[in-house]
């Protein structure tokens, strides 16, 4: 695939940042040349270097102005970017139980109106459905997964909602998500999991990383309710299935 | 949201410039020392500050004796204000920071905004002399941008609009992100990007055409385009631009945006060789004095801030 392999473009985030896009869409080449960059950063640290933010498309790297220039580290990124990249290793899978529908997951309904089936096909189709977290961001623990199944593809709603709960379990245009803490959300609430992906004071205070595999499997309410019991009290409740 | 301010309430209390201290928003707050003796300075947004009723400075250190309250009026032509303590504020830092994000419950020893009745522990006033900070002069001029990364998402005449126009902070702003009142700013190709990172300073334009600048408490990463980015420099001057000021931007090049950013980090690195011996604190106590009555004061040490002091000014500091 030639267009995978195109120098990304370099582009100013401020003074003190560069994006590094290598796509303008959701692709999982695009996704996997990000986070090969992000691991050359790390292996091979690039003096005034502060920080990276690997996203679906590119890597955004924060970086100290006195230390190195924009054209400097920007040169400097394209001939990293151009490396081999790997072929992902990671085999790391995670099954994420999740309570659909009902007072958990209000907009299922509609979203199977909209989509001219049941909610229950809605269901079966989410779960059924085999997912990459292709990064993390916005908020604590806040997991975008790739690979939701074209049929699930919904333009996000008119109105964003101000405030949607823990552990919703959604999904937004082309994209997936598990969301750790209450907030802000445009996008179709299906349900929600009593996984936590981001909690302090826990072993590993983040549960996912970019490269994870995740599946979903339904719970009922009552099993919801014990988990988030053990959750709280700072229980995985996610469940590795390989590691 | 205002790092001069911050450095310089810190240096004054001779502590790291970057120590956790208190932000102090547009209202009204009074902090009271117990169990001893303590020093703290304030600095940024100028308003009424008195110790048991005697009128007190900001840029210049003080210390409160046991049992004495700081009593803080209204932010006057700015935002933010800093109390820094000095010793420091006892908390367990997260990811080594002390700092507030209620969303997301970080912060120490309160994850939230402080509340009355709250308890901070800190070191005893160490009784050293006190002094007060000289603050770089004013420069005037726009807020200053880096154009992108995704400006190529908007046409020349939406580019054009979004330099040349007149801006406001609206009232619906917070520490997560200023709204701006102004023309719409109409996209090329709609308002949904694939979610990337995002900066502080970072303007988003979402679909209504209204930008948002993201400020300190900014979600990661964001799904709108982002025409350009506030250069660092210039990010605290405007968090402390006061509601239904205009203003204006103006891009800079890359290489004078770095320029920009290398001379503002070393005045902050430098901040403490800024700090004088208080000749004449009887006098300057009475200028205040006068000026409170005439009702226009600010701060009585230094006739020139950068903080912005009235409208006219917004344009101007830093």
């Amino acid at each position: 695939m030639a267009a995978t392999r195109s120098p990304p473009r370099i582009l100013p985030s401020g003074d003190s940042a560069i994006t590094v896009e290598f796509s303008r869409d959701i692709d999982d080449a695009a996704n996997q040349r990000v986070l090969a960059l992000d691991r050359t950063l790390a292996g091979e640290p690039v003096a005034g270097v502060t920080e990276t933010v690997p996203t679906y498309r590119s890597l955004l790297v924060h970086y100290d102005p006195e230390r190195i220039d924009f054209d400097t580290l920007g040169a400097k990124l394209v001939a990293l970017a151009r490396r081999p990249v790997p072929p992902e290793t990671k085999t790391r899978r995670w099954r994420i139980p999740v309570v659909y529908g009902g007072e958990h997951g209000i907009d299922l309904e509609d979203v199977a109106k909209t989509l001219k089936t049941t909610p229950d096909d809605i269901v079966a189709r989410h779960v059924a459905g085999d997912y990459r977290v292709a990064m993390i961001g916005f908020s604590p623990g806040w997991s975008y997964l790739s690979g939701l199944e074209k049929f699930l593809h919904m333009s996000r709603r008119q109105n964003p909602r101000l405030l949607t709960p823990a552990g919703t379990i959604s999904v937004g245009g082309v994209q997936a998500g598990v969301q750790c803490l209450a907030g802000p959300s445009g996008w179709h609430l299906l349900g929600r999991t009593a996984v936590r992906t981001y909690q302090q004071h826990r072993d590993p205070t983040f549960l996912l990383e970019p490269g994870d595999r995740v599946t979903f499997s339904a719970v009922d309410g009552k099993t919801f309710a014990e988990q988030d019991r053990a959750a709280e009290a700072g229980e995985i409740v996610a469940e590795l299935i390989a590691a | 949201m205002d790092r001069i301010a911050l450095a310089a309430a810190n240096a004054l209390a001779e502590n790291p410039i970057f120590a956790a201290a208190i932000e102090i928003g547009p209202f009204g707050a009074a902090f009271t020392a117990r169990e001893g003796a303590v020093r703290v300075a304030l600095s940024g947004a100028p308003r009424t500050a008195d110790i048991a009723g005697r009128a007190v400075p900001f840029d210049t250190s003080m210390t409160l004796a046991d049992g004495e309250a700081l009593t803080l009026g209204f932010a006057r032509g700015g935002a933010f204000s800093y109390l820094a303590i000095e010793g420091g504020i006892e908390g367990e830092p997260m990811f080594g920071s002390l700092a507030v994000n209620a969303r997301a419950g970080l912060g120490s020893p309160f994850p939230r905004p402080l509340q009355a009745g709250d308890t901070l522990l800190t070191k005893p006033a160490s009784g050293g002399a006190e002094r007060r900070i000289e603050l770089p002069s004013p420069v005037p001029g726009p807020i200053r941008v880096v154009m992108g990364p995704q400006d190529d998402e908007f046409g020349d005449d939406a580019r054009k609009l979004f330099l040349d126009s007149e801006w406001k902070i609206s009232a619906t702003s917070d520490r997560m992100g200023y709204r701006l009142d102004g023309p719409a700013i109409k996209h090329l190709h709609g308002h949904n990007i694939v979610s990337d990172g995002t900066v502080d300073g970072s303007i988003q334009v979402p679909g209504n055409g209204a930008p948002i600048v993201l400020m300190r408490d900014r979600g990661t990463t964001g799904g709108y385009p982002k025409i350009a980015t506030l250069i660092s420099a210039d990010l605290g001057r405007f968090a402390q631009i006061p509601a239904a000021t205009g203003f204006r931007f103006k891009a800079v090049p890359m290489a004078e945006a770095q320029a920009e950013a290398r001379k503002f980090w070393k005045m902050l690195r430098t901040l403490p060789d800024r700090l004088r011996a208080i000749e004449s604190f009887d006098l300057n106590i009475e200028a205040l004095q006068d000026a409170n009555v005439a009702g226009s004061a600010v701060s009585a040490v230094d006739t020139v801030t950068w903080q912005i002091a009235s409208g006219a000014d917004a344009l101007g500091p830093d």
